[in-house]
């Protein structure tokens, strides 16, 4: 039976190319796509695999750390930490490597001093209710410089017994695709179902649309929040292992002002930093676009002093965009 | 036997007297219509009600039996449940989402948890028809009109099968036809035998569906009749102090 409802709800709900128009992210994945085709004709070394290759490795780094920047951004707060995050972690693998520690056991230290640095974040926001700008520019700052007395502030590029296997996992590819690819592809799958169909999810962008009303309804804000921050300390974590890996060496201004391009991409890709919307494939697509601007950019023989200037007009543009669909309806 | 029985209940904070021992009983399917004017006592008796003030004197007896909460979990155990002024909606979420937020259903697969949507769309939209409502699960609650998120608001109480639902200022910022849609949703409770305390500043909701009226005013219970024994005025002159108390 066919009821009107139906019919209503069918033509607000099912009409999947209304829907897919509606995201933000379908046009700025337009926008990048647009890019590309028109690098492919104006220049010869776009299209060349060498070039894709890098362009692929490059955005999964930002990519990888936007997912978990949407997810804090989605639950109302922001985390400056994370480029501080990615030389941390990347420091403890490095020095504990070159100390001869195996790579597992190392991986497994970094992601632990990443993830202290998002519990400390997430106590300070949750528990002691401290603003998260504050706190995040707090531990941004505190990480790397626990980085640099961590490496004395050398550079490391020795990485002991497990060395190849750090260059292999972070550098080298299979089957022609980047492996900080591969990582991507799972984190966005994995996040996009648990964004939408976990509790985890569901109570996160509930905190975003309406803190007191989770509050409210018995959501243990606070546990959810430690849990966020200690998940966007996570992907960078993650990256940061991947980075140390693709560079072969690790300096202390590893990831330096990344957290800038980290949000940049979130917020492009459609999260609101006012909280309650974002979703993980729109912050892969927005690093994707700063990451195509970037080389195209380069490739075009324009100064890359103009990058920011590109970065910038997008996001603005992006959150225009972001008005004007909110204005709509 | 009364449904929700209040014996003295006194709360100060620091020197401030807040609710100096009231004692309020409320029957099944009945509803109390609570007035006072700011500041005297209404909210601070809400939330003892609700779990989430502690009275520093009282009792507090549901069915008869003496009942302690620490928390607005305890409470909603007992069958209370509150209607908040704000609503507490989230407005990115869809209406089910909001109806059965922090009490998501999940279908298990293993270790694996998922949200049923379906089974929220379900239950929501047959909350929504018995409240007469014409409001669609999936709809988000950004998009909807006043009296369509009272009627969230007021779904999410009918979830858990509660004694009493509490009311906090429902007609207070909305259009006169969802106004009259709410009063009725109210009454639709009270046929349920829900027991309904209304608190409004809005003296013909209050006499358009309430069997009984108290009046707070300093935190002193200065009425608690019949509304069909008092009138308008009455209820003006006692929440002032022209008239002491009835």
């Amino acid at each position: 039976m066919t009821t009107i409802d139906d019919i209503i709800s069918a033509s607000e709900h099912k009409n999947w190319l209304a829907r897919i128009t509606s995201l933000q992210s379908f046009w700025v994945l337009l926008a990048a796509i647009v890019a590309c085709l028109a690098l492919t004709f104006l220049t010869d070394s776009f299209a060349t695999e060498r070039n894709l290759f890098n362009v692929a490795r490059n955005f999964a780094f930002v990519a990888i750390i936007a997912i978990g920047m949407t997810a804090v951004i989605a639950s109302g707060g922001i985390d400056l930490s994370v480029g501080s995050s990615v030389v941390l972690s990347a420091m403890v693998i490095s020095v504990t490597m070159a100390a001869g520690t195996p790579f597992w056991l190392a991986a497994l230290m970094a992601l632990g001093a990443a993830l202290l640095v998002g519990l400390l974040n997430g106590v300070l926001v949750a528990y002691a209710g401290m603003p998260p700008f504050v706190v995040t520019l707090g531990t941004l700052s505190a990480a790397r410089s626990l980085a640099m007395v961590l490496s004395d502030n050398k550079m490391i590029w020795e990485f002991g017994p497990d060395h190849n296997l750090l260059l292999w996992i972070g550098g080298g590819s299979t089957f022609g695709i980047p492996h900080p690819l591969y990582v991507l592809a799972v984190l966005t799958v994995l996040m996009s179902c648990i964004f939408k169909w976990t509790r985890w999810g569901q109570h996160l962008f509930a905190i975003g649309g309406n803190e007191n009303a989770a509050l409210l309804t018995g959501i243990p804000v606070r546990l959810m929040k430690v849990s966020i921050y200690m998940f966007s300390a996570f992907t960078a974590g993650l990256a940061g292992i991947l980075m140390a890996g693709w560079l072969g060496s690790v300096t202390t201004n590893l990831g330096q002002a990344m957290e800038l391009t980290v949000i940049a991409a979130a917020v492009i890709g459609g999260a609101n930093l006012a909280g309650g919307e974002g979703n993980a494939v729109g912050a892969v697509v927005g690093a994707l676009l700063i990451e195509v601007i970037r080389n195209s950019l380069i490739l075009l023989g324009i100064s890359t002093f103009w990058q920011g200037m590109f970065i910038g007009t997008f996001i603005v543009v992006a959150v225009a965009f972001d008005r004007v669909r909110h204005f709509r309806s | 036997m009364s449904r929700l029985k209040l014996i003295e209940i006194s709360k100060h904070f620091g020197a401030i007297q807040a609710l100096a021992s009231v004692s309020l009983s409320i029957e099944p399917g009945e509803v109390l219509g609570l007035m006072g004017d700011n500041g005297a006592g209404k909210s601070t008796l809400v939330k003892i009600i609700a779990g989430n003030f502690h009275p520093s004197s009282g009792e507090i007896r549901i069915d008869d039996r003496p009942v302690a909460f620490h928390n607005p979990r305890d409470a909603q155990r007992e069958g209370i449940e509150v209607v908040y002024q704000d609503l507490a909606l989230c407005n990115n979420l869809s209406a089910a989402s909001n109806v059965f937020l922090g009490r998501e259903p999940v279908k298990r697969f293993g270790p694996l948890a998922f949200i049923d949507y379906a089974h929220m769309n379900r239950v929501s939209a047959k909350l929504f028809s018995r409240l007469k409502s014409e409001t669609r699960p999936r709809d988000l609650v950004r998009r909807m009109s006043g009296g369509q998120r009272q009627a969230v608001a007021i779904a999410r109480t009918l979830l858990s099968e509660p004694k009493i639902v509490m009311m906090d200022e429902p007609t207070a910022a909305i259009s006169v036809r969802q106004v009259a849609e709410v009063l009725d949703v109210i009454r639709r409770l009270r046929d349920h035998g829900i027991s309904v305390i209304l608190i409004s500043h809005r003296m013909p909701d209050v006499f358009g569906v309430s069997d009984r009226i108290a009046v707070l005013r300093r935190g002193e219970l200065v009425a608690n009749k019949r509304a069909a024994d008092s009138s308008p005025e009455e209820v003006t002159g006692l929440i002032t102090g022209a008239i002491q108390a009835a």
